[in-house]
């Protein structure tokens, strides 16, 4: 009777515990769907009330006092320039740092120091880049509230993350690579320039998107920095009648951005403004979420088709 | 005219090497940019806090309990802020850190595989979204719904800016805690299932302590993200720096009293300018208190295998 008794309690301990396994099964998948929930009621919360105002006229009108007229030329005008300063100045410099980092750089306190910075940057508070810019750009350099001041500031911002992406997907390159290009008497820079750069170019992309889909969202260090959030018109063109035909004016211009404009009308007290504010918003994260699914099938893509 | 060709060769190898040379210091000069960046902030932080500190005592900066830089009557005391701060932070970390330790531990040990295939992507868009839509989430659309059940909650509250704070950084703390997990050996979970252990029991005391300093490191992030954090709580706590440990109450942050004066018109220079940079410097202090916190944690649980 005892050993009856002893296998029971025993098959009765292991479903105990083999329930256990259901319930997480359960509570893990109910903790993701509330992420994936809280996504769906932001989108739906804010295409129902900003999809009506989403139309040609929005994008080709300038902010306005009634809610009705307002746009938001100036607003995506603004962000496609900062960003514009930000790509030219963050690719250069964070893929050739990463590639400094992964190929030139000797085992010295001067690398470790560079590595440590890299990493503690990636986590300093978007709004500390802010106080930098507004101390270093606008006021010791001189450069004004601008559109090339903004545009700086976000590359520094995403400059870390540039660095990583482009770290990694060199350091995926196997190293008989190399070793082949060395084999054949190529320099040291010939081997980066003509293997390791393209090789790891569909990488170095992925975080280049994913940095400017970051940078396209940043709202803090720009209002820091004291952009202005009611802009009625539009910077110089780029392109101008007369030689030299390119103009670099627009660099000097005040600006507003996509976020600001988005935060300038949640802050107002009417109604009507909030369903500009949707609207904005709308165009934001269909942005950022364009840019983030072209990184995320960029990478999936990768991981299928290159196989060293 | 064998010698002309040696020399030529010769020449040629020299403006190679001296190209390959120069091509390193172009290369160098780019990687430094982030020591410049770390120096630059350094010097900006002190410099303009010194003269602030020169106006206010630091006992006064740290002990005073109202924070009234623009009034006639001006108090500098950070405390209110502080508690802005750590309130919003607070709140957000009950929500992030269960949820996000919750979807890693399913994500990497019971999800099947096309769970994970569509949950994974979907919550590093989640990551992605500009926190100003979450201000505006939070202000909008979870204040009102939080009204519904609490009628006497005020429109501006720290609740609220703190719930989807922490559901923003769900993504961050849940990645890397998944990674850190899934880079546990797989022969541990063997091992732990040879002796007749369940899936939980595996995943909540193996694998779990095993990837301890990595979660451990999420975490840390989670709190340096949420310190951060500037536009959900400009925009749905209400700006008032009042000294209150009340969610249900408004309240300014540090970085929400910053987003605040840069929208004034403050004169380059003047006190009020200042106290900005008073105030970053203790979000950096405290975000770099965490992040030697972090080091030392996954320094110390470290495990190789």
């Amino acid at each position: 009777m005892s050993a009856s008794t002893h296998v029971v309690r025993l098959r009765a301990l292991i479903a105990a515990h083999k329930r256990w396994d259901r319930v997480f099964a359960v509570v893990g998948l109910l903790a993701l769907m509330t992420g994936v929930l809280t996504f769906v009621a932001l989108f739906v919360d804010m295409a129902i009330d900003g999809a009506a105002r989403v139309s040609l006229e929005f994008f080709t009108s300038f902010p306005s006092r009634r809610p009705a007229q307002a746009g938001v030329l100036s607003a995506w005008v603004g962000s496609v320039l900062v960003m514009i300063v930000t790509a030219a100045t963050a690719v250069p410099l964070g893929v050739a740092a990463g590639v400094y980092l992964e190929e030139y750089a000797p085992r010295n306190w001067m690398t470790d120091l560079i590595e440590i910075n890299v990493t503690n940057l990636a986590g300093v508070p978007s709004i500390i880049y802010g106080l930098l810019a507004l101390g270093l750009f606008v006021y010791q350099f001189g450069l004004g509230q601008s559109i090339l001041t903004a545009g700086l500031t976000l590359a520094l911002l995403i400059l870390p993350v540039v660095i990583v992406a482009t770290r990694e997907s060199i350091r995926a390159i196997p190293g008989m690579i190399r070793e082949g290009a060395y084999a054949l008497g190529a320099t040291k820079w010939q081997t980066t320039a003509d293997h390791i750069l393209p090789y790891a170019t569909p990488g170095i992309m992925t975080g280049v998107i994913i940095g400017m889909a970051r940078a396209i969202g940043e709202t803090a260090p720009i209002i820091t920095i004291g952009a202005l959030t009611f802009i009625a018109f539009l910077p110089p063109a780029p392109v101008t009648a007369e030689p030299p035909f390119i103009s670099f004016e627009w660099l000097w211009s005040p600006f507003t951005v996509l976020p600001i404009q988005m935060f300038n009308w949640t802050s107002r007290p009417e109604a009507a403004f909030h369903e500009n504010a949707a609207a904005a918003g709308l165009v934001l994260v269909v942005m950022t979420l364009a840019m983030n699914a072209v990184a995320i099938y960029l990478r999936y893509r990768m991981r299928k088709t290159i196989k060293w | 005219m064998t010698g002309r060709a040696a020399a030529d060769r010769l020449s040629r190898r020299r403006v190679r090497r001296v190209k390959e040379r120069s091509i390193e210091v172009v290369l160098f000069l780019p990687a430094s940019v982030s020591v410049v960046t770390t120096i630059g902030i350094v010097v900006i932080l002190f410099s303009e806090s010194f003269s602030f500190f020169r106006e206010v005592s630091l006992a006064d900066f740290l002990t005073d309990t109202q924070w009234t830089p623009l009034f006639a009557d001006a108090h500098y005391g950070i405390l209110p802020l502080l508690s802005g701060t750590l309130v919003t932070s607070g709140i957000a970390l009950l929500v992030a850190i269960p949820l996000g330790t919750l979807i890693a531990i399913y994500l990497s040990e019971f999800a099947p595989f096309t769970v994970r295939e569509i949950g994974k992507p979907f919550l590093e868009l989640l990551g992605g979204i500009p926190t100003i839509v979450y201000g505006y989430f939070a202000l909008l659309f979870v204040t009102p719904l939080l009204q519904v059940f609490f009628p006497s909650l005020p429109g501006f509250n720290m609740l609220s800016a703190g719930l989807v704070m922490g559901i923003m950084i769900v993504p961050y703390i849940s990645s890397l805690s998944e990674d850190a997990m899934r880079a546990v050996p797989m022969n541990l979970r063997e091992g732990s299932y040879a002796m007749g252990a369940t899936r939980f029991q595996t995943a909540w005391r193996v694998v779990t302590p095993a990837a301890f300093s990595g979660i451990a490191a999420a975490y840390i992030l989670g709190i340096s993200r949420a310190v951060g954090e500037t536009m959900i709580v400009a925009i749905a706590a209400g700006m008032q720096p009042d000294l209150t440990w009340n969610p249900a109450e408004p309240a300014a942050t540090i970085t929400s009293y910053i987003v605040q004066v840069a929208l004034g018109d403050l004169p380059h220079g003047s006190l009020g300018y200042q106290t900005i940079f008073a105030a970053g410097l203790t979000l950096a202090f405290i975000t770099l208190l965490f992040n030697v916190m972090g080091h030392v944690l996954r320094k110390r649980f470290r495990q190789a295998y």
